[in-house]
C-alpha cells in the first residue's frame, strides 16, 4: 500500500507541474513536450491502477501520434521563436484575472464534488459488471465492446474517417507550375498517335516537320 | 494520506482540468498552446472515468474513455487544419492578432 502511494505521488506531481509547464512555457515546443510528459505519467498512473489497456493505448494515441502532430506543426509554422512574456502583451486587457477567477472557481467546485464523494461514499450502489480476477484487463474490455457497444465503435470509427477527411480537405490546396504524373493520359495514349513510320532515303535523311 | 483511495485520483483530475481551463484564458502566445489545453482537459476527463471504473468495478467507464480518445485525436487532427490553413493565409498565429470576426 505505501508503495502505491510513494508511486501515486510521484507521477501525480510529475503529471501536476508538467501541466504547469505547458501552460506557462514560453516557447511552444517546450510546451509539446512537456505535454508529452505530462501524458506518459499519466499512462504510468492507469497501468499501475490496473487499466493497463488504456494505459498502453494512451502511450500510442497520445504520445505516437498527437503529440507528434503537434511538434509537425509547430515545427512547420515557425512560431517557437515568438518571444512574448506570460502576463505582458502589446494592449492592455481584462481577460488575465477573469480567467484566473474563473479557473480558481471550476477548481473550488471539483473541490466540493470530490469532498462530497468522500464524506457519502455509498453515493452509487449500481454494479453493472464486476471484475472477474481470471481475466485480463484487455479481455475484459473487449467483452463489452464488441457486444454491447459495438454500435459506439463503430460510430468512433467513423468519426476518425470524417476527422481524415476533414483535414485533408482543410489543408488541400492546388499549387500552380509544379508538374505531376496524369495517369490517365498515359495510359490512353495510343500507338498510332505517338508514332509514325517513315521511308527514308538513301543519303538524304530525315526532315522532322516539327 | 498514505491510504490511495478515489478521492486522490478525483484530486488529481480537478487540478489538471484547472490548469487546463487556465491555459486556455490566460493565453498570449499561439493558439496551438490553446489546442493543448484542450487536450489537458479532456485527459482530466480520461483520469475521472478510469479511477472511477476502476474504484467501482465497472468496466464500462474505460469504454468510454476510449471513445473520449477517439474524438480528442479528431479534434487534434481537426484543429491543427484549421490552424495549418489559417496560418497559410494571414501569416501568424498569435490570438491577439487573429480577431476578424471582431468577436
Amino acid at each position: 500500500m505505501i508503495a502505491h502511494a510513494i508511486f501515486f505521488y510521484f507521477f501525480s506531481i510529475i503529471a501536476i507541474l508538467s501541466a504547469i509547464m505547458v501552460i506557462a512555457s514560453r516557447n511552444t515546443v517546450h510546451s509539446v513536450l512537456f505535454l508529452i510528459l505530462d501524458f506518459i505519467s499519466i499512462s504510468c498512473l492507469f497501468i499501475m491502477i490496473g487499466a493497463e489497456f488504456l494505459g498502453m493505448m494512451m502511450l500510442i494515441v497520445y504520445v505516437g501520434a498527437v503529440a507528434v502532430l503537434f511538434v509537425f506543426v509547430v515545427m512547420l509554422m515557425n512560431v517557437s521563436e515568438q518571444k512574448l512574456s506570460w502576463f505582458r502583451g502589446s494592449k492592455k486587457s481584462t481577460h488575465i484575472p477573469i480567467g484566473l477567477i474563473v479557473g480558481f472557481v471550476i477548481l473550488l467546485e471539483l473541490i466540493v464534488i470530490t469532498g462530497g464523494w468522500k464524506y457519502k461514499d455509498t453515493f452509487s450502489e449500481t454494479k453493472f459488471l464486476t471484475f472477474d480476477k481470471d481475466f485480463t484487463n484487455t479481455h475484459l474490455i473487449g467483452n463489452v465492446m464488441y457486444t454491447e457497444y459495438i454500435h459506439l465503435f463503430q460510430i468512433s470509427g467513423i468519426i476518425l474517417l470524417l476527422s481524415m477527411v476533414g483535414a485533408i480537405v482543410l489543408t488541400y490546396r492546388k499549387r500552380e507550375g509544379i508538374k505531376k504524373q496524369d495517369y490517365f493520359r498515359q495510359v490512353s495514349r495510343e500507338y498510332e498517335d505517338s508514332v509514325k513510320l517513315v521511308e527514308v532515303e538513301f543519303n538524304k535523311g530525315v526532315k522532322l516537320d516539327d | 494520506m498514505i491510504e490511495i483511495g478515489l478521492g486522490h485520483y478525483l484530486t488529481l483530475g480537478a487540478i489538471i482540468f484547472s490548469l487546463g481551463t487556465i491555459g486556455i484564458f490566460l493565453n498570449r502566445k499561439n493558439i496551438i498552446v490553446i489546442l493543448m489545453s484542450i487536450e489537458l482537459i479532456l485527459l482530466a476527463v480520461n483520469i475521472n472515468l478510469v479511477s472511477f471504473s476502476i474504484y467501482l468495478g465497472d468496466i464500462v467507464g474505460q469504454i468510454f474513455t476510449m471513445l473520449i480518445l477517439t474524438v480528442a485525436a479528431a479534434e487534434a487532427a481537426i484543429g491543427l487544419a484549421i490552424i495549418v490553413s489559417y496560418y497559410r493565409n494571414k501569416g501568424s498565429v498569435r490570438v491577439e492578432e487573429i480577431n476578424e470576426m471582431k468577436g
